[in-house]
């Protein structure tokens, strides 16, 4: 058994997926994809996407690691256990600046990998797409475009013609096995 | 106005000169295809292991032994094993973190602040210096961690509870090192594994054996390829590159700390921060060279790493060299001029003094060894080439011994003056560190991806999605 999930076409060039995609999105589908071995240039745009949301996670990490190194410096030197070292003040957000920069650029990365992962909705490995024979290429040479069934518009023969029409080679059908 | 008088000069001065064509070398020679890319890369992996890589394992993994064997016999003798001694406190210990630091820098400069600048050439060497960094900074934890003495209690230099109630004392730079060390070691490898995981997909959608779709399937986190995925990756790498720039500067910077806070001659000086990071940048360019010519050659790797790419790697060498050999006579200027007659004794100590014979092996290697880099005959015979990496990678050991020995062992008052050597357990120590070096980057040859492939793609003129037009 087994159930439909899109259709695929494959092009050969960066610059045959770029104009595809732009004519992709002018028909107005909206759950489809680009596979692609390289990130490319400006297809972002084509497809309409919004700017990646990283930042503000590489943001808040930030913000929370300056705020740590902060509080545990208090806590630790000047709360919990007051020590005098060579006269210098119990806590200044001078002297230990080091600490709170460093956990700054810590908190920061773990914030933008993280991102990185949940925006990707990463680790996933049992996605439809990796029942297709074609995929493994989509990492070496290969461009494909895939069309999902979940789209309003989406018609078996007009999807299938229209993918044609764009230059796309070997147009599948790709079908996700459920037992 | 001049603006004006320039459009009109311009094109009369252009027909008179004739300016040559100027094309840029390509950053892939031989006119290589995607497909060949992969194949290349992923065929390092896939392939049978070679012969060379068993005899260079082995080869490491007894060298190693010897940082085992010193190690344990530190372990269950103590500290006073080593040449350490009162007033040279610090002896190989210091040295040996601080040369296998600075190694480190070279692979993030590379991966994050060329990246930054969009040095292009940067793809095809970034992968592997960075492993070269992770594994440089592991080698650097072994010194100061078994430099404590009593290594079971290393972890109190972490802010944790302990039974003692009492916590890291955070005015001291050492404690500071502690935080600037472990993140530079954290952020490196996320960094580093963050940029392999669309590598580590492809390896994973070639691969035949079922061990191998299992490891590399689970640590590519089922990565897809998709534009969405390279949408969030490029943001979150380059944000990446971004945050671990103000790291890298810093790492060293702290490090030199470790020194410059200190009130003693040769030490206490506000020049410390930019020439630590100089010179951890050169020999980290040094160590590039060291390891990567030999790669090249035994992986048949000349069409990614063109000669274009030695060549800037050397020219960076160069101008990192001078800037230390700049830093080396403004410390005698400032040490003259600021009239401290302390200040001034550290440093003709330091070039005749009982240490007289490690300051001219340091100037000789980090100073005038660099400056055959230009030429370009130099630079294009790869044998030379690699000779200079190793006497980069001699110098700055030494520049670091200099720094730290002659100071400590000529501080203020001659009755407390010493004299510090090396025990056998120290060079042994050292010694192996090498081996353990050499057996981890051998391992990322077998079995992760040496370059980054879609970087290097996207470097490509087929990658351009207008054909060349823009």
């Amino acid at each position: 058994m087994d159930i439909k999930y899109g259709i695929s076409a494959t092009f050969n060039s960066a610059k045959d997926i770029y104009i595809a995609a732009g004519k992709v999105r002018d028909k107005g589908y909206n759950n489809w994809e680009c596979y692609t071995p390289i990130p490319i240039h400006g297809l972002d745009g084509q497809m309409g996407y919004p700017r990646s949301k990283v930042p503000c996670f590489t943001l808040a990490g930030g913000i929370t690691g300056f705020f740590t190194g902060m509080l545990i410096v208090w806590y630790m030197n000047s709360f919990d256990y007051p020590l005098i070292v060579g006269g210098k003040p119990y806590f200044s957000p001078i002297f230990p600046f080091p600490v709170f920069y460093e956990l700054t650029i810590l908190f920061a990365a773990f914030g933008t990998l993280f991102g990185m992962f949940f925006l990707n909705r990463l680790p996933r490995h049992n996605h439809p797409i990796f029942e297709h024979k074609g995929f493994g290429r989509t990492g070496d040479d290969r461009f494909m475009i895939v069309i999902e069934v979940e789209d309003p518009q989406f018609d078996e023969q007009e999807t299938e013609s229209f993918l044609k029409d764009l230059g796309g080679k070997s147009v599948n059908i790709i079908r996700e096995p459920i037992d | 106005m001049a603006t004006v008088s320039e459009k009109t000069e311009a094109p009369a001065i252009l027909a008179k000169i004739k300016p040559a064509p100027w094309k840029d070398a390509p950053l892939v020679e031989n006119r290589r295809s995607f497909h060949w890319v992969t194949e290349k890369i992923c065929g390092i992996v896939e392939s049978k292991t070679p012969t060379w890589w068993w005899w260079c394992f082995i080869t490491a993994l007894s060298i190693a032994s010897f940082t085992g064997m010193g190690l344990v016999y530190l372990v269950s003798t103590g500290v006073g094993v080593w040449g350490n001694n009162n007033p040279v406190n610090w002896g190989w210990a210091i040295v040996n973190f601080v040369f296998w630091i600075g190694i480190g820098h070279a692979g993030t400069l590379i991966s994050a602040i060329l990246c930054l600048l969009k040095q292009k050439w940067r793809t095809s060497i970034n992968r592997a210096s960075e492993a070269m960094t992770v594994f440089a900074v592991l080698c650097a934890g072994i010194f100061p961690l078994f430099h404590v003495g009593r290594v079971w209690f290393a972890w109190w230099l972490f802010p944790i509870p302990n039974a003692n109630a009492i916590w890291p004392q955070f005015r001291s730079p050492l404690e500071w090192d502690v935080f600037a060390v472990s993140t530079y070691a954290t952020v490196s490898i996320l960094f580093w594994y963050m940029g392999m995981i669309p590598d580590l997909a492809v390896i994973r959608d070639r691969a035949k054996e079922t061990w191998r779709k299992y490891f590399y399937g689970i640590l590519s986190m089922g990565w897809r390829n998709a534009n969405n995925h390279w949408r969030n990756f490029e943001m979150a790498y380059l944000l990446l590159a971004g945050l671990s720039t103000p790291l890298v500067l810093s790492v060293h910077t702290i490090v030199s700390f470790d020194f410059a806070v200190a009130n003693l001659p040769g030490w206490h000086t506000t020049i410390f921060p930019p020439y630590f990071v100089a010179g951890a940048i050169f020999s980290g360019f040094g160590m590039v060279l060291t390891l990567l010519l030999p790669v090249r050659a035994m992986y048949g790797l000349h069409d990614l790493i063109t000669q274009k790419h030695i060549d800037n790697i050397c020219k960076i060498t160069l101008a990192t060299g001078s800037m230390v050999g700049y830093a080396y006579s403004m410390e005698f200027f400032i040490a003259w001029y600021g009239a401290n007659p302390y200040e001034g004794f550290a440093f003709i100590n330091r070039a005749f003094g009982n240490y007289w014979w490690s300051y001219w092996i340091m100037v000789s290697c980090n100073v005038i060894c660099p400056q055959l880099f230009w030429f370009k005959k130099i630079r294009e015979n790869t044998p030379l080439v690699w000779i200079i990496s190793i006497f980069v990678n001699i110098g700055m050991w030494f520049e670091r011994f200099v720094i730290a020995n002659t100071t400590l062992s000529r501080d203020f008052l001659p009755s407390s003056w010493g004299y510090y050597s090396p025990t056998v357990v120290d060079i042994f120590t050292f010694f192996g560190t090498f081996g353990f070096f050499s057996v981890l980057f051998l391992l990322f040859l077998r079995f992760l991806p040496l370059m980054p492939m879609a970087e290097v793609k996207s470097v490509m003129p087929q990658a351009d999605p207008h054909g060349g037009k823009h």
